[in-house]
């Protein structure tokens, strides 16, 4: 009956990202409408829910242009090596308790190496197009995405230690209270360093619309372009659904079914997504940079070895003491990094 | 606190100051739907003439420093000029108000109030005698003649540019701006 589960799965995976995704764009258009005191699309179905559909046909019936200069046969694979990998991060992701594609023992693992490969499409994309905006782009999202993966997997290593496995459902039921109460710390770097990783607003560098026109999708037109367009929210997508997994609690819940308890949360860390977008203005290379490795690194390290301590004398194991030191720990840690934060390297900035 | 000013409260203002705006009504005009009541004396995109009014004179024609309105005028039974044609070109007009100022009998001719002469057919004027799809197939949207310049309230308002009596009676513009007048105005159209 293997051949049936990974059928099935697959197709509920498939038919999830897809729908989330059209969900999602509709969600933040109209989202980030209502926070600029405007509609948003309402002209597309009742309250505009048939924008993605019109967005979509209308990339299907545009010309797909592919520059004289490009890599061609490069060129043509980047949207897809982009978009699978944020796909195939959900074959992990449970919907309930066990209900997933594979339970790899190895969950945490698989995400942050297949999510990684999001950057080689980028790069490839940004490379073939052969034009000045499209490298600066691809590069900038090279080094931002390496460096923000150290904190990522740092802060998720704390939710690791503490259900003591890599796999996802597992820690999901090693959770009594979701762990974003004893991770607070965990949970504000990986959404940071997730939001780094997947480009979003305020770190949107990579396609700083009025620098380098639209990064490495400038030379992109058609389904192309709307597939790199789909990798975006199917990787906001993925960031949501895992840091409802490791965070939130996933699938666990009460009364309700596990996978309607996900989608919920799923929701909540996408408006959460979308409020920072509405709110702050995009960054500097060099400020991304610094903030990575000047602020995240050291708090993320920090965190590591408190939780390590944490678990090792069992204090962690009374919830009820350990919520309110992890938080005042978590505040603390905060407020002294800020502290000592300052942007610029060698010279002396003011 | 001046001491604990740097660890991210900034961000945290921010937040609430974005979170604030959600609950508001949005302050984005519709267009189609709503629109902003144009100045009273705007020169509208359109040219309205009086037929019971208009004495024939042709100061209009003369007046107009592009020639875009053509008139035939004849002698009635009575001995009175009487306008046999009367066609505007609008595609030629350049809205200058040239022809309202000169007209003798003062409510003759007006600009008109719209701004937007865009239909979504090529013919909508239900007053039009001639029509405005001639056998040709030629689109004559632009070019007005006879009935098709007579004023319709609803459709082509008369604008109150050089007429005073017309200027009060027409809606008080409204601006983004001038928030009192566009919310009641929403309130008026029951979006509020």
């Amino acid at each position: 009956m293997d051949w049936l589960h990974f059928a099935l799965f697959t197709l509920i995976v498939f038919v999830f990202v897809i729908t989330g995704v059209l969900f999602f764009i509709w969600y933040e258009r109209r989202g980030l409408g209502r926070f600029q005191l405007r509609p948003g699309p309402n002209r597309a179905g009742p309250f505009g829910l048939l924008q993605p559909l019109a967005d979509a046909v209308k990339v299907l019936l545009k010309e797909d242009i592919v520059p004289a200069l490009a890599d061609k046969p490069v060129h043509f694979l980047a949207p897809m090596v982009a978009f699978v990998p944020a796909l195939a991060v959900f074959a992990v992701v449970p919907f309930g308790d066990g209900a997933m594609l594979a339970d790899l023992n190895i969950g945490i693992l698989y995400i942050m190496a297949v999510s990684s490969i999001v950057v080689i499409g980028i790069f490839m994309a940004g490379w073939s197009s052969s034009n000045k905006y499209s490298l600066l782009g691809a590069m900038r999202t090279i080094a931002q995405e390496v460096s923000y993966e150290i904190p990522l997997v740092l802060s998720i290593l704390g939710t690791v230690m503490l259900a003591g496995s890599l796999s996802l459902n597992d820690i999901v039921k090693a959770q009594q209270v979701p762990f974003i109460l004893i991770q607070p710390l965990g949970f504000l770097i990986y959404m940071t360093a997730a939001m780094a990783e997947i480009n979003r607003t305020p770190f949107d560098l990579l396609e700083a619309d009025s620098e380098i026109i639209a990064g490495f999708q400038t030379e992109y037109s058609g389904m192309k372009f709307g597939l790199f367009y789909l990798t975006e929210y199917a990787e906001t997508l993925s960031v949501s659904a895992v840091a409802s997994t490791l965070f939130l609690g996933g699938w666990a819940g009460p009364i309700l079914p596990g996978f309607i308890w996900l989608i919920i949360k799923i929701v909540a860390v996408f408006s959460f997504i979308m409020w920072v977008r509405a709110t702050f203005p995009r960054l500097r290379i060099d400020q991304v940079m610094a903030f990575c490795w000047k602020f995240l690194l050291p708090l993320s390290v920090a965190n590591l070895l408190i939780t390590a301590g944490l678990v090792l004398t069992g204090f962690n194991e009374q919830i009820w003491l350990a919520v309110p030191l992890n938080l005042g720990l978590a505040a603390v840690l905060v407020v002294l990094a800020s502290r000592q934060f300052r942007t610029g390297g060698g010279h002396a900035v003011t | 606190m001046p001491s604990l000013n740097n660890f991210g409260e900034g961000l945290l203002r921010g937040l609430k100051v974005t979170l604030n705006h959600i609950g508001r009504k949005w302050i984005t005009v519709q267009y189609p739907e709503q629109r902003l009541n144009m100045s009273r004396r705007i020169r509208g995109t359109d040219i309205i003439w009086d037929r019971e009014s208009c004495i024939s004179c042709r100061a209009c024609e003369r007046a107009c420093p592009v020639q875009c309105i053509s008139m035939a005028v004849s002698r009635g039974e009575d001995k009175k000029l009487k306008t046999d044609d009367i066609t505007v070109d609008l595609g030629l007009c350049i809205f200058c108000g040239l022809c309202i100022e000169s007209c003798p009998t003062g409510i003759s001719i007006y600009l008109g109030y719209n701004y937007t002469n865009t239909t979504h057919r090529c013919s909508t004027f239900s007053g039009a005698k001639t029509g405005n799809t001639p056998s040709d197939g030629r689109c004559r949207e632009i070019v007005r003649s006879n009935d098709e310049l007579l004023v319709d309230d609803a459709a082509r308002p008369r604008s109150g540019y050089y007429r005073p009596e017309i200027s009060s009676a027409l809606p008080p513009q409204t601006l983004l701006i001038d928030q009192t007048t566009y919310l009641e105005d929403l309130r008026k159209r029951g979006l509020k």
